[in-house]
């Protein structure tokens, strides 16, 4: 127990579980903003991988580090873009587009990235982001180390939770996409554009969504390696829906998560090799489908979700 | 154009509209004008294309031929961009559509604000448009909390925020469709009390209707429309119920008379039965059904009719009380013993729930009795035997499809609804549950649908009749109880019964209110 106890009162735990976190606040909120637009957005492991790799890759051929940012948030908006015009003008299903996107996405980056780099054995390194010291903040005992010892993403990804709530709910805009996620025909009846508004909000969650991927090549990691979303893209789907499409519950759910995971590392030294370590590692995924079901048989889905709008019919 | 006399005054002209789909011609050179502070009904039946006009004239349609003017400061007459709501809407044109289009996750403020700040403003002025919105409720007596989630508001809550909507944008001209189908009768004298003023306050009105009572009681122009075409456009002192009727129609109409049944024996009868739940629950209901009657049920849409129907049908088990069909219980039954025990059952959605549009007419006729040796042998349909079947019944029920063979999907509403009379009242139930039975149908076959239900009483069947439009239920019904918040009244002779009492009831005001 005393062990147990040990991990939670550490701020090198909290501060791994910050870190774990950060890719899926990324990914979650952006899975969010399109579901409240009334688009599912499945496209989201290949955009993290798309992220992944057009962020590292800018970098790698001399671009800044936040140079690279932009570019994998331009590749996540582009594949956003082929989502969106499949499923909001021609209406396709979402489910099927969304799939098409992540194999596309995926196998498309892995490609770029074996033409630029046919014979290297280990992934070229970049330089990555550095953890910032915030003055002060950074100093504090416990807390220091524990919150404000992170990259700039990680900041950047909190701030996103508050300019997304922001928006969503204090803006004329978040309006316009919180009523064409539950009743486009609202929006169309005070002379607003369905198509433009759910276009514009799939193209910008999906920017969203590759920052989650930058964080992994340009952050956690500092190299390019296949296979390495590993499903966290999937798993945001999971926390939109245990967020109740609420970024501030987002977050936590993110947090949740991130602490989970690290905790099963730390308890998997702790408790030694007796117990295979395959088993710690479907702790978080397990624990995260046990909230699910406690949380998502009262969701409130946003009721256009999946539903295509076509101008004239009712 | 604009220094004609005849122009004065004049909010909004269509002039020579024409809009076709396929082969189908839904508006053919109609014109239109309305003028400053009046109330213009549209008057037609269902599929005589007025939505479709009014949705060309808001921007959701875009007209094949002719155009919209508007004068949206009141002096000269120009024309309306086609196909653009929001220039309908900048134009000052507001549309309460049939179904309310409202944001159900919004507040009703919010859902008011929808579009009408630049989206990428970077916050939303609330503050402003409440204080507006405050002075214009006190004018105009909408009332509406503003700060209430839609999906918490009623019906008629939600009617007066889509109202508020186009006042908000200072609209000119306002379109409502059918306002009055789902609200009580208390509630459309409301509404239209309110119209009124709004008129007197120089907004132009149009509202869409098939009801004569209520066009003839608050409207002070008719247009009719009749197969996509205008037929009349006369004053409305000028018209009293009959001429519209005939208008509308296109012939003289005979209205189904009844005349006094002769019950029986109690046939079928439910004993504090309860199922359900939440609004549409059924709670503790009390019915008895005699052989020989007809029983409507009146009540405004949602207070449990459907869980009702679904329980008669077999559909939904009682969670309470019992259910007995001649002395036999039938409470935790299935539809398929229901049918068997002599229920005819004609549902409410009938597109849905009465046919199967991808089967052909004969199939969708021989559907229910599918098992029984007429239509199977060794478990083998006999496809020749329900075909000459549904040839007589497509002749005895005057059945309009192309064969027995066109898939039931393409017939229109009324010739489905003859589909579910013949296959339902063909196998001489013992009763008949007829859920909202006329709705959408037009006025010949409404009537055809009235002579069915009071046929299949004369024989001796007892007639549950769901329904939400009173001058069919008083028309019909031999008893009359009202259901509200699933509770039902007890059934009374509906001799003694009038709109003004049953409307009270149907609001949820006790006997003793009403009185």
């Amino acid at each position: 127990m005393t062990d147990i106890l040990d991990i939670l009162i550490s701020a090198n735990f909290w501060a791994a579980a910050l870190r774990i976190a950060t890719p899926l606040i990324f990914g979650v909120i952006g899975a969010l903003v399109c579901e409240r637009a009334g688009v599912l957005n499945l496209g989201i492991e290949g955009i993290f991988t798309a992220g992944a790799m057009a962020g590292w890759m800018a970098v790698w051929l001399g671009a800044g580090l936040w140079g690279g940012v932009l570019v994998a948030a331009m590749a996540g908006a582009f594949f956003g873009l082929i989502h969106a015009i499949l499923t909001v003008p021609l209406g396709l299903s979402q489910h099927v587009s969304g799939i098409g996107v992540t194999l596309f996405a995926t196998s498309l980056s892995y490609f770029i990235y074996r033409t630029a780099l046919p014979d290297v054995s280990s992934p070229p390194r970049i330089e990555a982001f550095k953890p910032l010291d915030i003055p002060g903040l950074s100093d504090l005992p416990f807390l220091g180390p524990a919150l404000f010892q992170q990259t700039p993403l990680t900041f950047l990804a909190l701030l996103l939770v508050a300019i997304t709530a922001y928006v969503l709910y204090r803006t004329p805009l978040g309006l316009a996409i919180q009523a064409v996620g539950d009743n486009p025909a609202a929006v169309e009846s005070q002379g607003l554009s369905v198509y433009a508004i759910r276009i514009g909000t799939v193209v910008a969650g999906s920017a969203i969504m590759a920052l989650g991927g930058a964080f992994l090549t340009m952050s956690a990691f500092d190299a390019f390696f296949f296979g390495m979303v590993n499903g966290r893209g999937w798993i945001c789907i999971a926390l939109t829906v245990f967020a109740s499409w609420r970024p501030g519950k987002a977050l936590i759910g993110a947090l949740l998560f991130g602490a989970f995971d690290a905790f099963q590392v730390r308890l998997q030294t702790e408790v030694g090799s007796f117990i295979p370590g395959q088993l710690f590692l479907m702790m978080p995924y397990l624990l995260s489908i046990a909230a699910l079901i406690v949380v998502a048989r009262r969701a409130d889905y946003p009721r256009a979700l999946l539903v295509p709008y076509f101008r004239g019919q009712r | 154009m604009a220094g004609l006399a005849q122009d004065a005054g004049v909010v909004l002209r269509l002039d020579g509209i024409t809009k076709r789909f396929g082969a189908l011609t839904a508006n053919g050179d109609v014109s239109l004008d309305l003028k400053r502070g009046e109330i213009l009904a549209l008057l037609g039946e269902n599929g005589a294309g007025k939505t479709t006009l009014m949705n060309i004239l808001f921007g959701h349609y875009v007209a094949d031929e002719g155009r919209v003017m508007v004068s949206p400061d009141g002096t000269g007459l120009s024309e309306l961009e086609p196909g653009s709501p929001h220039a309908a809407l900048q134009a000052g044109i507001g549309m309460v559509h049939q179904h309310f289009t409202l944001a159900e996750n919004l507040s009703a403020l919010d859902n008011i604000l929808l579009g009408t700040e630049r989206l990428a403003a970077l916050s939303s002025s609330r503050a402003p448009a409440r204080r507006k919105l405050e002075e214009l409720m006190a004018r105009s007596g909408l009332t509406v909390s503003l700060d209430a989630r839609i999906s918490q508001l009623s019906v008629g809550e939600k009617q007066r925020v889509e109202i508020l909507k186009a006042l908000y944008r200072d609209a000119r001209v306002l379109v409502l469709d059918e306002p009055t189908a789902v609200l009580t009768p208390q509630e459309s004298d409301t509404l239209f009390a309110t119209l009124k003023k709004l008129s007197d306050d120089g907004l132009g009105i149009i509202f869409i209707s098939h009801k004569l009572a209520e066009v003839l009681a608050s409207s002070h122009r008719v247009a009719v429309l009749r197969g996509g075409r205008k037929v009349a456009d006369l004053p409305t002192a000028e018209c009293d119920r009959r001429k519209l009727a005939e208008l509308m129609v296109g012939h003289a109409i005979v209205e189904t008379m009844r005349s006094p049944g002769t019950p029986g024996a109690p046939l079928f009868v439910l004993e504090k039965a309860s199922a359900g739940q939440g609004r549409d629950a059924l709670r503790e209901v009390d019915l008895t059904l005699k052989s020989g009657e007809i029983l409507g049920i009146a009540g405004v849409s949602g207070n449990g009719q459907t869980t009702l129907a679904r329980v008669i049908s077999g559909l939904e088990p009682l969670s309470s009380g019992s259910m007995t069909l001649e002395g036999k219980g039938v409470g935790q039954t299935s539809a398929r013993t229901m049918i068997d025990s002599g229920l005819a059952r004609i549902p409410e959605d009938r597109h849905h729930d009465g046919i199967v549009g991808a089967m052909s007419v004969s199939e969708n006729l021989a559907i229910e009795a599918i098992r029984k040796p007429e239509n199977q042998r060794l478990g083998l349909l006999r496809f020749s035997a329900m075909r000459e079947r549904a040839r007589n019944l497509i002749k005895a029920y005057d059945i309009r499809c192309q064969s027995e063979d066109s898939p039931a999907r393409l017939l229109s509403g009324g010739n489905i609804q003859k589909i579910v009379l013949a296959r339902t009242l063909e196998t001489v139930p013992k009763v008949v549950l007829a859920a909202q039975p006329s709705r959408g149908l037009d006025v010949g076959a409404t009537s055809d649908v009235h002579k069915r239900l009071l046929a299949a009483r004369d024989r001796g069947a007892g007639v549950i009749l769901i329904s939400e439009d009173l001058d069919e239920l008083m028309r019909l019904s031999d008893r009359i109880a009202v259901i509200h918040r699933g509770h039902l009244s007890e059934a009374e002779a509906s001799e003694t019964l009038d709109r003004g009492s049953l409307g009270l009831r149907m609001a949820g005001h006790s006997t003793e209110d009403a009185a």
